[in-house]
């Protein structure tokens, strides 16, 4: 996996892979097909792991060389031990989560540094069809309030507050929009918000 | 019908002791195999399989052209096309020594007293095996398997392997396993145990000079063993409490299906298999224990390994529960070994593994695949060193 064939399949996860140092150890919680490890571990030399939970993912995972550990992202942080892993991924899969608070401390837990990515519900999109008094479904968002599986809705400054709580700083924050940065007026125009997080350390 | 057709087992002989882990040793045994597939020049292709309780070297095709029934016990997973390919690999299945198909048992003659060696057949362990698999794999000329595999205790030889002899394996597929028994697991083998202990035909293990053979013990061994390896669910779908004779007899014959299915796979298993086998091989399983030497501590007993490994476990396993399989991931993740897991749902308890399951089959096969895709690269890169 190179980096152009990256770019074409995920433009989102192409940007973010700026961000992890060659050589890193990663975890890549909700690893999907793999694409992103695969990329680290040919293009940026890293190893590491990623923990998925659907059957039809796994294949596709172990056909690319990327260690999965089929799992739920809570049970796959738990197994892991403390301060394992140089960086850790959760990418568009934070909404999803039943406990968010208590994810994004195992990720402090177990990684030195975190890059998180979610659907930013104040894209500007989003707000028009709420102020139209419809919930908003986009290309970010594409399911119905009924059957989305996006449990968390957030914004690009709720989601500042809850990473500070949790012992998270956040080192850079940037919205993409078709996989490409907003500078002007991020938290209105980004439809996917990434933020890249540092394990605060206790100052003595 | 397999697509191997039929095949025939090997014989090797080995005059060397084999120095046991109870501090005694086999003077001298035979072990019996079955090879599918070629083995490649460099002989960097071939994959052992190892086999569990009452399995043997017979793992695909037919030992008999005849008899639809006599297909090896893994044979939808081993063949030409299926997920461990035999037009890629040189697949091994070795009987392991104190098994009753062939290779040095206690139905065989003991040279130090020209009888049989009933009970007095040495007390084997997984690693025993291991070590006599390793004196076949020299004897082939393999001093490294593309993978070690295995179901079961199967599995538990795998992981063994990958300790042992660190060096001599680049992958270790374990289905279904654990690192060691709980106490659970162990009581129910050794209900098992005293029944054939129990039995008065057992005539303390040296039945076969009185001609007969402690069918009522291997019977109900057999009928407890079984029960282990379904699921509740599975056992209430397939028999639920379903009568044989539609009513109640209000006696102790049979009432219900799965008596009757228990009985009979007692009956069947009461003629084919050896009760000191059977001793023996339960044995084998309590004692597994690679942690115990580490302070029960698996991540240090893993530290030496150098292998990838690929682990799967089923949901619906009782026996060998998704916890055993993942504790030996965990281990495996604090060592930052290689390692994929897949956790399969499916419903039919420790018997899975043996059985047609398309994700499971998924798992195995993505995972050869890769297995080959790196066996050419390493082979391409070794060409261009050459040239």
């Amino acid at each position: 996996m190179d980096y152009p064939h990256l770019q074409t399949l995920r433009a989102d996860l192409a940007f973010i892979a700026h961000w992890v140092n060659p050589r890193s150890h990663v975890l890549d919680l909700g690893c999907g097909d793999g694409v992103m490890l695969d990329f680290l571990q040919t293009g940026k030399q890293c190893s590491g792991y990623g923990i998925e939970i659907d059957d039809a993912l796994i294949p596709k995972c172990i056909q690319r060389g990327v260690s999965v550990i089929q799992q739920d992202v809570e049970a796959g942080l738990a197994m892991l031990p403390d301060n394992a892993f140089d960086t850790v991924l959760c990418l568009s899969a934070l909404q999803m989560m039943k406990n968010v608070e208590s994810t994004l401390r195992a990720i402090a837990r177990v990684g030195n540094e975190a890059i998180v990515s979610f659907p930013n519900f104040a894209y500007w999109p989003h707000r028009v069809a709420l102020i139209r008094g419809r919930m908003p479904v986009s290309k970010s968002l594409p399911y119905q309030w009924y059957d989305t599986p996006n449990l968390r809705c957030a914004t690009i400054v709720d989601f500042k507050e809850l990473a500070q709580e949790v012992g998270l700083e956040v080192l850079e924050c940037v919205a993409l929009d078709e996989g490409r940065p907003v500078t002007f007026l991020p938290n209105w125009r980004g439809s996917l918000a990434v933020f890249r997080l540092k394990k605060r350390t206790a100052s003595r | 019908m397999s697509a191997l057709g039929v095949v025939s087992p090997q014989t090797m002989h080995f005059a060397t002791p084999l120095p046991l882990q109870s501090g005694a040793q086999l003077r001298d045994y035979t072990l019996m195999y079955e090879t599918y597939g070629t083995l490649n020049a460099q002989k960097s292709n071939a994959v052992l399989v190892c086999h569990a309780l009452n399995a043997s070297h017979h793992v695909a095709g037919l030992s008999n052209a005849d008899d639809p029934k006599s297909l090896g016990w893994w044979d939808n997973m081993v063949g030409p096309g299926k997920p461990l390919d035999t037009n890629r690999y040189f697949v091994i299945g070795v009987n392991n020594v104190g098994s009753c198909f062939g290779s040095t048992g206690p139905m065989h003659i003991n040279p130090d007293t020209g009888k049989p060696y009933g009970a007095s057949f040495p007390v084997v362990t997984v690693e025993d095996w291991v070590d006599a698999q390793a004196r076949l794999a020299d004897q082939l000329g393999i001093t490294q398997f593309a993978a070690v595999m295995g179901g079961s205790l199967g599995g538990m030889q795998a992981l063994a392997w990958s300790i042992r002899y660190p060096d001599r394996l680049r992958h270790c597929v374990v289905i279904a396993s654990t690192a060691k028994l709980s106490a659970q697991n162990i009581a129910f083998n050794d209900v098992a145990r005293q029944a054939i202990l129990t039995d008065p035909g057992f005539h303390g293990g040296n039945f076969y000079a009185h001609g007969v053979v402690p069918r009522h013990g291997l019977r109900v061994a057999r009928m407890v063993g079984h029960i282990t390896y379904l699921s509740d669910d599975d056992m209430a779908e397939k028999f639920g409490r379903g009568l044989r004779n539609g009513k109640y007899q209000f006696d102790f014959g049979i009432d219900f299906e799965i008596e009757s299915y228990l009985r009979y796979q007692g009956d069947k298993f009461s003629e084919y298999f050896d009760a000191n086998t059977y001793l023996l091989i339960t044995k084998a399983l309590d004692y597994f224990d690679p942690a115990r030497e580490h302070d029960g501590d698996l991540t240090k007993a893993l530290a030496g390994t150098k292998a990838q490994f690929l682990l799967a476990s089923f949901t619906t396993d009782w026996r060998f529960a998704p916890e055993c399989s993942q504790a030996i991931v965990k281990a495996l993740l604090n060592n930052k070994r290689r390692v994929a897991y897949a956790e399969i749902d499916a419903p039919h308890g420790h018997d899975a593994f043996l059985l047609e399951d398309e994700r499971y089959m998924n798992v195995v096969r993505s995972y050869y695949d890769r297995v080959w895709q790196e066996l050419n690269e390493s082979n391409a890169a070794a060409g261009k060193e050459a040239a």
